[in-house]
């Protein structure tokens, strides 16, 4: 009796949180898109603001969206070739070295925690350093900084699960540790590693505090990494404080963008890493 | 007593920790015969056999002294590769692990590795090692399919012959039939009795009648120490150690 009664107790504990968790997303969702919609159109998504733009006037935020794509496709690809390689070496090299490897994980989980104006006031004092102005490839090297633990640590949550037979199977047939990483290992959990990489992307395209001060803010689309970049966070924030309604509006339509923008990501390349999953594992 | 020692222990400890695992282990093993590691679970058996291809170095804390010696090589304190020793030996293990890789990769993966890529040389040769686990029959015409797609009995025959394409010297099975089925394990058996001619094959089990079945040499172990070691015939006749009687009236089972 009392266990049918804890069951069902935490079954509807457990319906509840999903429902709140659920309702909460559906509702920020819902007031994004009513407020937002209204205001996209075409001309938001092909132009860059005019003059008087932010008064409301004609315009869109095409700058926007092809720097915050510039930016966060440049930091999520740096912060994977960095990325996925460190989170290689921690599982096959460093599998033997718990406490070094335990260390490790504890120091990126601190950084993981740090904010990310932290990160954007320190990727201003390293432009000040190397004698870089703010533009594109300030804010791509500060926002590869920025991803760069949530990328290690998401790959080696993975990867730690990668069982320790499948690399003593491959080191037995003679394949050194480097071939054993990435022909075994992070093929066996490529799927969770495009997981991890679209996790980091979402990062890199969502912030909006690392990019204030090094990828500064235009109206014109970058043509080179010298230049600064404008990205979405940043229009939304721009638009949303302004007094003008219109302007206001905008703002939401952009962050449908942003939103649209995330998912299509995800969606093609799930749909990538599940076609080429099905020919492997 | 033994005509052509392939694989010698001498004086070997090994600690994990403070844990003594195995205690002054000295024992020899025959050149092309199957020797069977038998000993209840937990007795050290696995990690024996997992020091002979040094799989022991990937394990935390480990502290291993005394020499195992393969081919008047000390592979526990030499200058060769760890890789070049590995590829002398294949390993079995309890449950297969197939290559992320269709079922020909998994096969012509040690061999393209060592730097064959021929293609009709390849082909040739997963064909031949495929043939030899008796498994070409039944996946000859998905060879590009996922290896996880196969049955566990189809995958422990396909990672037997992954590691016999290597074309190892010594086979090392750590209880290779015991996630299997009674017909995939009669499989493997019969296929070690062939083998056996020209492999010296190392087999760790804790299943006796599997051990009275196919062992040529027997080392029983119990609780990190060799107690007895021979010929099977002898061992399971006429067996000189107490334990060794009262374990083989299942008194430890």
């Amino acid at each position: 009796m009392i266990k049918k009664i804890e069951e069902i107790f935490f079954r509807s504990l457990m319906l509840i949180s999903n429902m709140l968790i659920l309702f909460v997303l559906a509702l920020i969702l819902f007031s994004i898109f009513k407020k937002g919609l209204s205001a996209l159109n075409w001309e938001m998504l092909t132009q860059r603001p005019h003059g008087g733009y932010y008064y409301g006037k004609e315009g869109g935020v095409l700058n926007a969206i092809v720097g915050s794509l510039y930016l966060s496709i440049g930091a999520t690809f740096l912060a994977t070739i960095i990325g996925v390689p460190v989170a290689l070496f921690m599982n096959v090299y460093l599998v033997k070295q718990r406490k070094i490897l335990n260390f490790i994980r504890f120091l990126l989980d601190l950084i993981w925690g740090v904010p990310s104006i932290v990160y954007g006031a320190f990727g201003f004092t390293l432009m000040v350093f190397l004698g870089i102005k703010t533009s594109l490839l300030a804010g791509i090297i500060t926002v590869t900084l920025f991803i760069l633990p949530i990328m290690i640590r998401a790959c080696d949550e993975i990867l730690k699960t990668s069982p320790l037979g499948l690399l003593e199977a491959s080191l037995s047939l003679g394949s050194t540790k480097t071939e054993t990483s990435f022909r075994v290992v992070l093929m066996q959990s490529f799927s969770g590693i495009v997981t991890a990489i679209l996790l980091s992307f979402g990062r890199a395209i969502g912030d909006a505090a690392s990019v204030l001060f090094t990828a500064g803010y235009t109206d014109s689309i970058p043509t080179s990494l010298n230049e600064p970049a404008a990205t979405l966070p940043l229009s939304i924030f721009f638009q949303l404080s302004s007094p003008v309604p219109e302007v206001q509006n905008r703002a939401y339509a952009s962050a449908v963008i942003l939103i649209v923008i995330i998912l299509i990501i995800s969606l093609l390349s799930r749909a990538l890493s599940k076609k080429y999953h099905k020919n492997r594992i | 007593m033994i005509e052509n020692t392939k694989i010698k222990v001498d004086k070997l400890n090994l600690y994990i920790g403070k844990q003594h695992i195995l205690k002054d282990i000295n024992i020899e093993i025959p050149e092309n015969k199957l020797t069977v590691i038998l000993g209840p679970s937990g007795c050290g058996k696995t990690t024996l056999l997992k020091c002979m291809n040094r799989l022991t170095d990937l394990y935390h804390d480990v502290k291993i002294d005394g020499s195992i010696i393969i081919d008047n090589e000390d592979i526990l304190h030499t200058k060769t590769d760890v890789t070049e020793i590995r590829k002398k030996m294949g390993l079995l293990s309890q449950r297969p692990f197939p290559l992320p890789m269709n079922i020909y990769n998994n096969v012509a993966y040690g061999l393209k590795i060592s730097g064959r890529r021929n293609k009709k040389a390849l082909d040739a040769r997963v064909e031949n090692y495929l043939k030899q686990v008796n498994l070409w029959d039944e996946v000859h015409d998905r060879l590009r399919e996922p290896a996880s797609k196969l049955s566990i009995g189809q995958q422990q025959r396909l990672c037997l012959a992954r590691g016999l394409a290597v074309d190892p010297e010594i086979i090392l099975a750590d209880e290779p039939t015991s996630a299997l089925d009674p017909i995939s394990s009669e499989t493997i058996e019969r296929k070690f009795e062939e083998l056996k001619q020209q492999y010296t094959i190392v087999m760790v089990t804790h299943i006796l009648r599997q051990a009275r079945r196919i062992a040529d040499y027997v080392v029983f172990m119990y609780m990190g120490e060799v107690i007895e070691q021979g010929p099977a015939k002898e061992f399971f006749e006429n067996p000189k150690m107490d334990r060794t009687k009262a374990y083989l009236q299942g008194a430890f089972n």
